[in-house]
C-alpha cells in the first residue's frame, strides 16, 4: 500500500521557511522530518508523521525545482513557472546565498577550483556542515566569482545587482572573491584566531584603498587586483628604516608624543625599531605575489604578536599606530606622504580589527 | 471573409541552449493559423532574441477564428541538419472575438514542449479585426460570451434565461492512429493537443450557434469535458445554460425583462401555495416504480427506464443481438432521429428544463425537491464516422430523459445544478448525470448578486410534491419557519446554499467513500457486473451520507457530488457535500444502535459503549458547529409511513430488479432515531468508519460549496492548490472492508495534510474542496499479476482566511496583487474617456510587458468571485489542454517530481494567458481532467491535464471603501469564529 505519488501544488508557491533552512543545511528528507518532529510542529496541529513526511517531500521538490532559478537570481523575478511574491523571492535568494562562517573560514583565500571542491568532505567533517550544504556554498562562491570576474565597475555593486543580495551579503561575497583572487593565506595556525568577519573587514579596506578601483573606477577587475603602481611606490618607504637618521628621528617624534600616555611606553620605545622595520618591510615586499599572499601572516608575526607578548591593550595599539603614522608627516626628508597615508590607513584599520584574542 | 488576425513576435527570453558548441541558440519563430504560416528572421546566437517582427496578417473566416488556435513555434536554426523545435505556444483567440472581452493579447508566454516542459518565454502581440457579418446562414457564433461560473456573472444581469444547451463532437484519438507507431512521441502529443484545441473550439462555436438561435448572447455555467475513450475515439462534450446577459450598468430597468417572453412564458407558472396543482401532469402512479425517486437521492439506473425487468439487458442488447460494431447506434436509431429533430426546434428548452447554474437570485427557486441522478453503463465502440456523433448523443439523451422523469416524479418541472460526467475503463463507460429537481419561478429576474440580500425565506424547503401522493416514503413536518407548509426531514441538493436560506450554526464537509471489488471481466460480462453493483454502491453511499449527516446533527446537504469511477477490478464511489442545519427543517434525530443477537451480555455492553460514543460525538459536533436550534414544541407531525410497509417494500425490491434497492434507503421513517443494526461484523466496521472521520482541527472549516455556510466575512488572502495522490495496493486479495478502510484513510490523510500545510493561516476556510477519484489500471508483469492504483486526487481546493490575523506573506501577497490591479484599473478607466472604445492604450500595455522584471500576479480560485474584490471585467473563457510526457522519469524525480513540475507549468501557462489578456485573476477555475499514465520500468510517464476558468480583472473592494471597515469585518469575524 505504498503511496506512489503525492504532490501538492499551490498557485502561489507555498514554502515553509523552516523547511527551506533544513534543505539549505543539507538535511535529507528523513532527517528533516526528525528535526521537525523534535521541534514540535506536530503538537500545534493534529497531524502524524506521514503528513509531515509528505509535506517535507513536497517542499523539497519545490526547492529543487527552484534551485536552477536561484542560481541566477535575476531570472527568479521574471520567470513564470513559480508565482512567488517579491519579498519572498528576496528571502529565498538571501538565504540561498547565506553561508556558514565556519565553512567560509576554511576556504577563504583558497583557489575556487575542482581541487578544493574535492576537499569539501574533509572541511564538512571539520566544521560540522553537511557536504551538501558545503557544495552549495562553494558553488555559490565560484558562481559569483565567475560572474564578477568579467565585469567592469565596483565589485560590491556588481554582486548586488547580479545576485540581488543585500548590501551586507554583497560585501561579504566581495571579500570572498577578493581573497580567492589574491589567494591570501588564512589557514596558518597563527591566523586561526581570526574570524571571517575580521578578514571581510580587512578585505573591504584593501578593496577601497589599495586596488585599481580606488583611483580609477572604470577598469576591468578594478576591485579585484591590487594597484600595481601603488605597490611599486611602496618600495620608496624603505627609506624609513634604511636611513638611520630618519629612523631615529621618527622614533623620537613618536616617543615624545607617547610619553606618559600609556603604561606600555617602555616596551613601545624598546620595540619601535623592530615594529617599524616589520611594517615597512611588509610594504616593500608587496610587489611579490608570494608576499601578498602572506600579508596577513606577516601582519600577525611582525606586529601583532610582539605587541601581544608585551601586553599592549587595544588602546595602546591604536595610540601607537596613530602617532606612528602622523609623526612621519613631520619628517622633513620623508617625501612620500601620500603613499604612506594610503598604506598606513589600511594597515592601521586592519590591525585594529585583528588585534584581539 | 469576416476577420483579420494580426500577430507580432516581439522577443524571447531564457531560451534553452540549443547549440552546445557556442552555448547559444539561433532562434526563429513560425506563426501558423489554419494553413497559413509565417516565419520571423533568425536571431543568431542569443538566448534572449529580439525579433521585433512585422505584423503577420491572416485573413480568415470567423468560423476558423473560433475553431483554430494561433500556433507559435519557436525553432533553432540549423544550417546543416533539420531545425530543432524548442517549443510551442497555442493561443486561443476566442476572447478577442467578443467586443466586451479583451481587445488585445500581449505578454510573455511560456514556450512549452510536451517532452521538456517550459523552455523559455516569448513575447507576442495578437489583435483581431472583425467585420460585421449579416449572413443569416453563418456557421460562426462570434460574440457569444462563455462563462464557467455557475451563477450569473457579477456585473451582469440576466434579461432572460433560455435554458439548456449541449453539444458534443467526436474524433479519432491521434494517439491510437496507425501513424502513431512511426511518429515521435512529441509529434503525437502535439497532434493530440492541437486536435483537442480544435475540437473544443468547434464545440464552443456550435454551442454558440445554438445560443444565437435561441436568441441569447451568452452561456453561463459552461462545462466542457473530454472523454478519452481510447481505441474508440475522443469525445469532447459540453453543457451550459443559455442566457441573454446585460451589463449591469446599462441601466435598462428589469421590468420589461421580467415579463418573460414566449419561451419562458410557456413554462407553467407556479404560485407559492399550490406547488403541484398546475405543475406538469405527473401521474406518479402510472410511472414505473423505478423512476419514482426519493427526494434526496435518486437510484441510479444502469439504463433507461423502459427496462423495468432487467435494465442491464438493454445496454447489452445490441451486443448480444447483433454482435459488436455500431449496433448500439442502430438500436438507438429511432430515438436518435426523434431527438435530432427536436434539437432543431425551439422546443428543446422545454424538453430539457435543465440549468447548469448552482446559485440563483432570491425567490427564483420556489421549491426544491431533491437530488435526481441517473447512471448508465455503456460499451464503447469505435466511432466510425466522426461527423455523426449520434451514438454518444443518444446515450446522453436517454440519461437526460431519465433525469427529467425523475424530476417529474418529484413534482418538479426543472433541474438545477445539473452536471454530467463519465468514467471509462477499457471499453466500459459509466455515464452519470445529476442535478436538483426544483420548481422555479420564471417571473423572478436574474439579477447579479450586488442586489440587496432578500430577507430569509423558507419557501424553497417546502415539498414540491403532493403530500398524499408522495413518490417515496418520507417524513413530513410543518415548516419550522413559517409553520404553514410541509417540509421533508432531510434535503439533499447539488446546488449552492441559496442566499435566502436561514442556517443554524456552521456547515462542514461531509464525505461518503466506498470501494467495491468486482471480478475482472471483459465486454458485456463486465458491463453487467458493473451495472449490478451500481445500485448497491449508491445505496451504501447514501446511507453513509445520511449517517454522517445525523452524526453532525445536520439536516441538509448542498453541493452534493457523487462520483463513481470504474477500474479493472473495483468500483470507487466518492460523495462529497456540505452539510448544514437548515432552520426550516426539523432537527435530525439521533442514531440508535440495535443489536440483532440479544441475550449475549458482552454484546449488549459493546452496543451500549458504541451508543455512548455516538451520542458523545453528536453532542461534540453540535458544539463544534454551533448548532443550537431554537427549541420548538413539535406540533405538526406529518404522515409518517408506518414501519411495516417499508419493510415490505424493502423485501419486494430485493426480489425485483436490483436498481430498486436504493429506493429503500430513504425509508428511515422513524422520527427520532435512525436505527443501525449490528448483526454482523460488517455493521461494526461501518460504525467504526462512521466515527473515524476526524473533524477538522480548531480554526479550520471545510466545505465544497462556494461559500461556507455560517461564515460571512472573508479576507482577500486566497490560495488555490491542487494535490494529487496515488496509492498502490500491494496486496491483491483485499476484502471490501479493508479496501474501504484504505480509501477512507487516503481521503482523511489528504485532508489532514491540508490542515497541516495551512496551519499558519488559522483561522482559515477550505472552500470548494473538489475531490476526484480514479482507478487507473495497470499491468505490471506479464505473469497475470495485476495491481491497482488508487488515485483520488483533489483539484481546485481553495483556502481562504476570514481574519486579518493571517501571516504576513499572504497579506503582502494580496496587497501586491492589489497595487497591480489598481494601477491597471486606473488605466482602463482612462481608456473609457479616450475616443477608442476598446483596449488599453497600447503603449502602456507594451511598456508593462517589456518591463521584464515585473510579472503580474495572477490569482486563481475555483470560486466564482475573489473574496474582498470586485470583478470589473470578464475577459473570456480559459480552456486549455496540455500533454506532458517524459522518457526520463527517474531523472525528473519520479512520478511525483514529474507531476509536480507539470502542474506548476500548467498553472504558469494559465497565469501567462490571463496576464496577456490583461487580467489578474481566474475565477471558477477547475482542473477537469488529470490523467496520469506511468511505466516506471521503461522510465516513462505521460500526463494530460485540462483546466478551465474565467479570466477577469478585479479590484479590491476597499479601493472605494475606507480600510477601517475592512478591519471591522475581520474583528467581528474573530468574535464569531472564536467560540
Amino acid at each position: 500500500m505504498a503511496v506512489e505519488l503525492d504532490v501538492f501544488v499551490g498557485n502561489t508557491t507555498i514554502m515553509d521557511e523552516e523547511v527551506y533552512q533544513l534543505w539549505l543545511d543539507g538535511y535529507t528528507v528523513n532527517d528533516a522530518v526528525k528535526v521537525r518532529m523534535a521541534g514540535g510542529v506536530l503538537d500545534e496541529c493534529e497531524a502524524n508523521q506521514d503528513v509531515l513526511l509528505s509535506d517535507t517531500m513536497d517542499q523539497y521538490r519545490t526547492f529543487q525545482m527552484c534551485e536552477r532559478l536561484l542560481q541566477s537570481p535575476a531570472k527568479l523575478a521574471n520567470q513564470l513557472l513559480f508565482q512567488i511574491p517579491p519579498h519572498r523571492q528576496t528571502m529565498l535568494i538571501e538565504r540561498y546565498y547565506a553561508f556558514d562562517d565556519s565553512f567560509v573560514r576554511e576556504v577563504l583565500g583558497k583557489k575556487l577550483s575542482k581541487g578544493t571542491k574535492k576537499d569539501l568532505d574533509d572541511i564538512g567533517a571539520k566544521t560540522g556542515v553537511t557536504l551538501k550544504s558545503c557544495r552549495r556554498q562553494f558553488d555559490n562562491f565560484k558562481r559569483v566569482f565567475k560572474v564578477v570576474e568579467e565585469l567592469k565597475g565596483p565589485l560590491v555593486e556588481n554582486i548586488r545587482q547580479h545576485f540581488l543580495l543585500s548590501d551586507k551579503l554583497a560585501r561579504d561575497y566581495a571579500a570572498i572573491v577578493f581573497f580567492a583572487n589574491n589567494r591570501f593565506e588564512t589557514g596558518k595556525k597563527k591566523l586561526q584566531y581570526l574570524t571571517f568577519q575580521d578578514f571581510a573587514f580587512c578585505a573591504g579596506q584593501l578593496i577601497n584603498n589599495w586596488t585599481v578601483g580606488a583611483v580609477d573606477n572604470m577598469v576591468e577587475d578594478m576591485d579585484v587586483d591590487l594597484d600595481k603602481e601603488f605597490l611599486q611606490e611602496l618600495k620608496e618607504l624603505k627609506v624609513l628604516i634604511t636611513d638611520k637618521d630618519l629612523l631615529d628621528q621618527h622614533k623620537s617624534l613618536v616617543c615624545t608624543a607617547l610619553r606618559g600616555k600609556t603604561k606600555a611606553f617602555t616596551e613601545m620605545e624598546a620595540n619601535f625599531k623592530n615594529l617599524s622595520r616589520g611594517l615597512v618591510n611588509i610594504a616593500t615586499k608587496l610587489t611579490n605575489t608570494k608576499d601578498v599572499r602572506d600579508f596577513f601572516i606577516d601582519l600577525v608575526e611582525k606586529f601583532i604578536e610582539p605587541c601581544r607578548s608585551d601586553r599592549w591593550t587595544s588602546a595602546d595599539v591604536k595610540l601607537y599606530l596613530t602617532h606612528y603614522t602622523n609623526s612621519a608627516h613631520i619628517l622633513d626628508s620623508f617625501k612620500h606622504q601620500a603613499v604612506w597615508d594610503r598604506y598606513m590607513g589600511v594597515i592601521k584599520s586592519c590591525i585594529f580589527k585583528m588585534y584581539h584574542d | 471573409m469576416p476577420g483579420k488576425l494580426k500577430a507580432k513576435i516581439v522577443a524571447g527570453r531564457h531560451l534553452p541552449v540549443m547549440d552546445r558548441a557556442s552555448d547559444l541558440t539561433d532562434a526563429f519563430v513560425e506563426v501558423k493559423f489554419g494553413n497559413t504560416t509565417f516565419k520571423t528572421d533568425v536571431f543568431p546566437k542569443s538566448l534572449n532574441p529580439q525579433w521585433n517582427s512585422e505584423w503577420f496578417k491572416f485573413e480568415v473566416d470567423d468560423e476558423d477564428l473560433q475553431d483554430e488556435p494561433l500556433q507559435i513555434t519557436v525553432l533553432d536554426h540549423d544550417t546543416y541538419s533539420a531545425n530543432d523545435a524548442i517549443g510551442k505556444v497555442y493561443i486561443d483567440i476566442d476572447p478577442l472575438l467578443c467586443t466586451e472581452a479583451a481587445s488585445v493579447i500581449s505578454g510573455w508566454f511560456p514556450i512549452y514542449d510536451t517532452i521538456h516542459g517550459i523552455r523559455g518565454e516569448i513575447n507576442v502581440l495578437v489583435k483581431v479585426e472583425l467585420f460585421n457579418d449579416l449572413n443569416r446562414f453563418r456557421q460562426s457564433s462570434c460574440g457569444v460570451k462563455f462563462f464557467c461560473t455557475t451563477s450569473i456573472p457579477r456585473g451582469y444581469r440576466a434579461a432572460m434565461v433560455h435554458g439548456f444547451v449541449e453539444e458534443l463532437v467526436v474524433n479519432e484519438d491521434p494517439e491510437y492512429q496507425w501513424i502513431d507507431r512511426i511518429r515521435t512521441p512529441r509529434a503525437s502529443n502535439e497532434a493530440r493537443q492541437r486536435l483537442i484545441s480544435l475540437m473544443s473550439g468547434e464545440l464552443q462555436r456550435k454551442i454558440g450557434l445554438k445560443v444565437l438561435e435561441m436568441g441569447g448572447n451568452a452561456v453561463v455555467g459552461y462545462l466542457q469535458c473530454f472523454d478519452l475513450e481510447g481505441e474508440s475515439g475522443l469525445v469532447v462534450r459540453a453543457i451550459g445554460t443559455a442566457c441573454t446577459l446585460e451589463k449591469h450598468s446599462s441601466g435598462t430597468p428589469a421590468s420589461n425583462a421580467c415579463n418573460s417572453p414566449s419561451k419562458d412564458g410557456k413554462e407553467p407558472v407556479f404560485g407559492e401555495d399550490l406547488p403541484s396543482s398546475s405543475g406538469p401532469p405527473t401521474p406518479f402512479r402510472n410511472l414505473p416504480t423505478s423512476s419514482s425517486s426519493p427526494p434526496p437521492f435518486s437510484p441510479s439506473k444502469p439504463c433507461s427506464r423502459q427496462s423495468s425487468s432487467s435494465d442491464t439487458d438493454l445496454s447489452l442488447t445490441p451486443k448480444t443481438g447483433m454482435g459488436s460494431g455500431g449496433s448500439a447506434g442502430k438500436e438507438a436509431g429511432p430515438l436518435k432521429t426523434l431527438l435530432r429533430q427536436q434539437t432543431q426546434t425551439a422546443l428543446e428548452q422545454r424538453e430539457f428544463p435543465f440549468f447548469t447554474l448552482t446559485s440563483f437570485p432570491p425567490g427564483f427557486l420556489v421549491h426544491v425537491g431533491g437530488v435526481v441522478s441517473a447512471r448508465s453503463v455503456k460499451l464503447l465502440d469505435r466511432i466510425h464516422n466522426p461527423d455523426e456523433p449520434e451514438t454518444r448523443d443518444a446515450w446522453w439523451e436517454e440519461i437526460r430523459q431519465e433525469i427529467k422523469s425523475h424530476a417529474k416524479a418529484l413534482g418538479c418541472h426543472a433541474v438545477v445544478g445539473y452536471s454530467e460526467n463519465t468514467s471509462i475503463c477499457e471499453e466500459v463507460c459509466i455515464l452519470s448525470a445529476s442535478g436538483t429537481a426544483t420548481i422555479l419561478n420564471p417571473r423572478v429576474c436574474f439579477f447579479d448578486r450586488f442586489d440587496d440580500p432578500s430577507p430569509p425565506s423558507c419557501g424553497f424547503c417546502h415539498i414540491p410534491y403532493d403530500e398524499l401522493n408522495m413518490p417515496f416514503p418520507a417524513q413530513l413536518t410543518y415548516c419550522y419557519n413559517c409553520r404553514r407548509q410541509k417540509v421533508p426531514d432531510v434535503l439533499f441538493t447539488t446546488i449552492d446554499l441559496p442566499a435566502e436560506a436561514a442556517v443554524t450554526g456552521k456547515g462542514c464537509l461531509i464525505q461518503a467513500r466506498l470501494c467495491r471489488l468486482k471480478k475482472k471481466a471483459q465486454g458485456e460480462v463486465n458491463a453487467t457486473a458493473i451495472s449490478n453493483l451500481l445500485p448497491f454502491m449508491e445505496y451504501e453511499l447514501h446511507t453513509q451520507l445520511m449517517n454522517k449527516l445525523k452524526l453532525r446533527s445536520m439536516n441538509a446537504l448542498f453541493g452534493l457530488h457523487i462520483q463513481i469511477s470504474v477500474g479493472e477490478n473495483m468500483l470507487l464511489g466518492l460523495a462529497s457535500a456540505t452539510g448544514v442545519y437548515l432552520t426550516a427543517l426539523p432537527a435530525p434525530g439521533g442514531i440508535q444502535i440495535a443489536g440483532k443477537t440479544s441475550g449475549d451480555l458482552n454484546n449488549e455492553q459493546h452496543i451500549q459503549s458504541i451508543q455512548k460514543r455516538i451520542n458523545d460525538t453528536i453532542a461534540k459536533n453540535k458544539e463544534l458547529y454551533q448548532i443550537n436550534p431554537p427549541e420548538l414544541t413539535e406540533e405538526g407531525v406529518g404522515s409518517p409511513i408506518p414501519e411495516p410497509r417499508q419493510r415490505s417494500r424493502l423485501f419486494r425490491s430485493h426480489s425485483e430488479s436490483s436498481d430498486e434497492v436504493s429506493e429503500l434507503d430513504l425509508s428511515h421513517g422513524k422520527k427520532d432515531a435512525f436505527v443501525l443494526e449490528i448483526d454482523d461484523t460488517d455493521a461494526v466496521e461501518d460504525i467504526h468508519s462512521l466515527l473515524i472521520d476526524a473533524s477538522p482541527p480548531t480554526g479550520f472549516y471545510t466545505c465544497n460549496t462556494e461559500t461556507m455556510p455560517g461564515i460571512y466575512n472573508w479576507t482577500t488572502a486566497v490560495q488555490m492548490f491542487t494535490s494529487v495522490r496515488v496509492l498502490r495496493l500491494s496486496n491483491a486479495n483485499l476484502s471490501n472492508q479493508s479496501l474501504n478502510k484504505i480509501f477512507t484513510d487516503l481521503c482523511e490523510n489528504l485532508l489532514k495534510s491540508f490542515y497541516f500545510k495551512l496551519r499558519s493561516n488559522i483561522p482559515c476556510c477550505l472552500c470548494h474542496l473538489n475531490f476526484t477519484v480514479a482507478v487507473p489500471e495497470e499491468e505490471l508483469i506479464q505473469v497475470r499479476c495485476w495491481r491497482q492504483s488508487l488515485c483520488p486526487f483533489l483539484s481546485g481546493g481553495n483556502e481562504t482566511e476570514e481574519q486579518l490575523q493571517f501571516p504576513l506573506e499572504l497579506c503582502a501577497d494580496s496587497s501586491s496583487t492589489n497595487t497591480q490591479t489598481s494601477s491597471k484599473f486606473s488605466v482602463s478607466s482612462l481608456e473609457n474617456c479616450s475616443p477608442l472604445t476598446e483596449g488599453r492604450p497600447r503603449s502602456l500595455r507594451s511598456s508593462r510587458s517589456f518591463g521584464g522584471s515585473s510579472v503580474t500576479m495572477v490569482k486563481m480560485t475555483p470560486l466564482s468571485f475573489l473574496p474582498g474584490t470586485r470583478i470589473i471585467k470578464y475577459l473570456g473563457i480559459i480552456n486549455m489542454f496540455f500533454i506532458r510526457e517524459t522518457t526520463s522519469l527517474r531523472e525528473e524525480g519520479g512520478v511525483s517530481g514529474f507531476l509536480h513540475s507539470f502542474i506548476a507549468e500548467v498553472f504558469a501557462m494559465v497565469r501567462a494567458h490571463v496576464a496577456a489578456l490583461g487580467g489578474n485573476a481566474v475565477v471558477s477555475y477547475s482542473m477537469k481532467d488529470c490523467v496520469l499514465m506511468e511505466n516506471p520500468n521503461k522510465n516513462q510517464a505521460q500526463c494530460l491535464i485540462n483546466v478551465s476558468g474565467d479570466a477577469v480583472i478585479c479590484v479590491r473592494e476597499t479601493d472605494q471603501e475606507p480600510m477601517t471597515s475592512m478591519t471591522n469585518i475581520g474583528q467581528s469575524c474573530t468574535a464569531d469564529g472564536a467560540t
